[in-house]
């Protein structure tokens, strides 16, 4: 890995022109969800880019969050990993094993001392020591510690690495911590989900090369980009929900319709993600789309928090004084609604934009 | 029992109401262009849409007058849709999955146009051709 080489100059030099450039920030720009305007703002911070050093540390997990990664879709995971980053430790997908293994992790901690990124899935089981957990005779705890002394922030990606997870769920037999209970004195980014919507973590790691700091985050320290909107402020089968139409079983007459399946347990009023508009599988849907509600997999707890299939006790927006508001103002629910969605968008939006100038202030 | 006993209906696409919620935010955009010179872009990713509705988008906007393909790490397919100023453009990457897919508000995509690097660089192989063959 050449250090001092800039993105752009790497992708001149293999002949790529600007036009595809532009194209490439484009897609950064949905892929961030920034506002699409600010593709030539990322062009011109990404042109000075250098590749950053990822260390990745999978600690008490199932690979279902690297699952997630590789199976990402946009901008191929080939592309970012290879061209926009340098991976220089993760034990799944690296080819070296053993001892040849351990030593590219210290290497890359050394040379890169306080300037690397440290990404940690899995939790971190601390009971009887640490022992229920540990990688090449070292507990999960001391590994931790070690290498989040040298790294400039860290990325706690999947729900178990962010808040513990299902290692966690009661009675936690292994005494599960998230990375936050541990480390206290660099910054984090949780990206929670189980498993992690794949270009919500690229996305984070597009930024951070982009702007060189990470995004702005929520007070569970979630990227506010894909965190800041519940899974129901974006969900299209919203339009029902507030007209009172509600599947009340998977083969009933509404299930059918494809009504809002609130009444079936679905937890998306209160679940902050992105899936309802990144989608999965490259864009080919999400759950509700499937006619399953959102089980909550990117909050805390979400694992001890009650039945899947109960629905949450209280409605999360008045629907009353919603399509009041319709009928005072002549118009169909849907419209009140989208006026509600909107002014909550244009909230996001503008704590977003001010983010994205704040960084290039800083550039 | 076969797959088609399992009896599905699809809800009407036009009934559910996220499309008209675009339309509104679509004719603001080009009242602008039209009033002050705007040009301004939706990222429809970031909408919610019902399977239906996104192609119920597409009919309700239609096509224009012109379309364009870039050849550009993937393709690019970027068209006038039936009221003009109004493109829809749509970025491939090469694996040809959807990497943006957006509605751009203006008079030429910004996109379609020549960047001033790429022109530099033709000039100078345009040159190095000619002194080649002199
Ligand atoms: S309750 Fe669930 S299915 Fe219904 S609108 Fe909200 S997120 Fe969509």
């Amino acid at each position: 890995m050449s250090e001092h080489e800039t993105l752009e100059q790497r992708l001149s030099e293999q002949g790529v022109s600007r036009r595809a450039f532009l194209k490439f920030c484009a897609a950064l720009a949905t892929m961030m969800a920034l506002p699409p305007s600010s593709a030539s703002a990322i062009a011109a911070a990404l042109s000075q880019a250098k590749r950053p050093s990822v260390i990745w540390l999978s600690f008490q997990e199932c690979t279902g969050c690297t699952e997630s990664l590789t199976r990402s879709h946009s901008p191929t995971l080939e592309s970012l990993i290879f061209d926009m980053i340098s991976l220089d430790y993760h034990h799944t997908l690296q080819a070296a094993s053993g001892h040849a293994a351990e030593q590219a992790r210290d290497d890359a901690m050394k040379a890169f001392y306080g300037k690397y990124l440290l990404l940690v899935d899995g939790s971190i089981p601390l009971k009887d020591g640490g022992v229920y957990s540990t990688i090449a005779g070292r507990t999960n705890l001391d590994m931790l510690e070690e290498a989040a002394k040298g790294a400039a922030a860290i990325v706690a990606v999947g729900s178990c690495a962010a808040f513990g997870g299902l290692p966690n769920a009661q009675p936690n037999p292994t005494g599960a911590v998230a990375v936050s209970d541990i480390i206290k004195d660099k910054p984090i980014v949780n990206i929670s989900g189980c498993p992690p919507i794949p270009a919500v973590i690229t996305g984070v790691l597009a930024h951070y090369l982009t702007f060189g700091e990470l995004p702005a985050l929520d007070e569970l320290g979630r990227p506010k980009a894909f965190y800041g909107e519940t899974i129901h402020d974006r969900c299209y089968r919203r339009p029902f929900y507030d007209q009172g139409k509600f599947a009340k079983t998977f083969d009933d007459e509404g299930a059918r319709n494809g009504w809002c399946l609130y009444e079936l347990g679905c937890k998306g009023p209160t679940t902050h993600n992105a899936c309802a508009t990144t989608k999965w599988n490259g864009g080919a849907g999400f759950p509700i789309e499937a006619g399953h509600g959102c089980i909550g997999c990117s909050e805390p707890k979400f694992w001890d928090a009650g039945s899947f299939y109960t629905p949450l006790s209280a409605p999360a927006a008045d629907v009353a004084s919603i399509s009041q508001a319709a009928a005072v103002a002549g118009a169909g629910a849907a419209l009140a609604l989208s006026a509600t969605d909107r002014a909550k968008r244009q909230q996001v939006q503008q704590s977003r934009e001010k983010l994205t100038l704040e960084d290039l202030k800083g550039n | 029992m076969s797959i088609q006993d399992i009896q599905i209906k699809v809800a009407d696409a036009h009934s559910i109401g996220n499309i008209n919620a675009i339309l509104n935010e679509i004719a603001t955009h080009l009242g602008n262009l039209v009033a002050r010179g705007d040009n301004a872009l939706i990222d429809l990713k970031s909408l919610p849409f019902s399977p239906d509705e996104y192609e119920g988008l597409r009919a309700m906007l239609g096509r224009g007058e012109v379309t364009a393909r870039l050849d550009s790490i993937g393709d690019s397919e970027i068209y006038e849709t039936h009221f003009p100023g109004v493109w829809w453009v749509t970025h491939y990457n090469v694996e040809g999955d959807i990497v943006a897919d957006l509605i751009e508000i203006a008079d030429v995509p910004a996109i379609l146009h020549s960047q001033w690097e790429d022109v530099r660089t033709g000039l100078g192989r345009l040159r190095n051709i000619l002194s080649q063959s002199e």
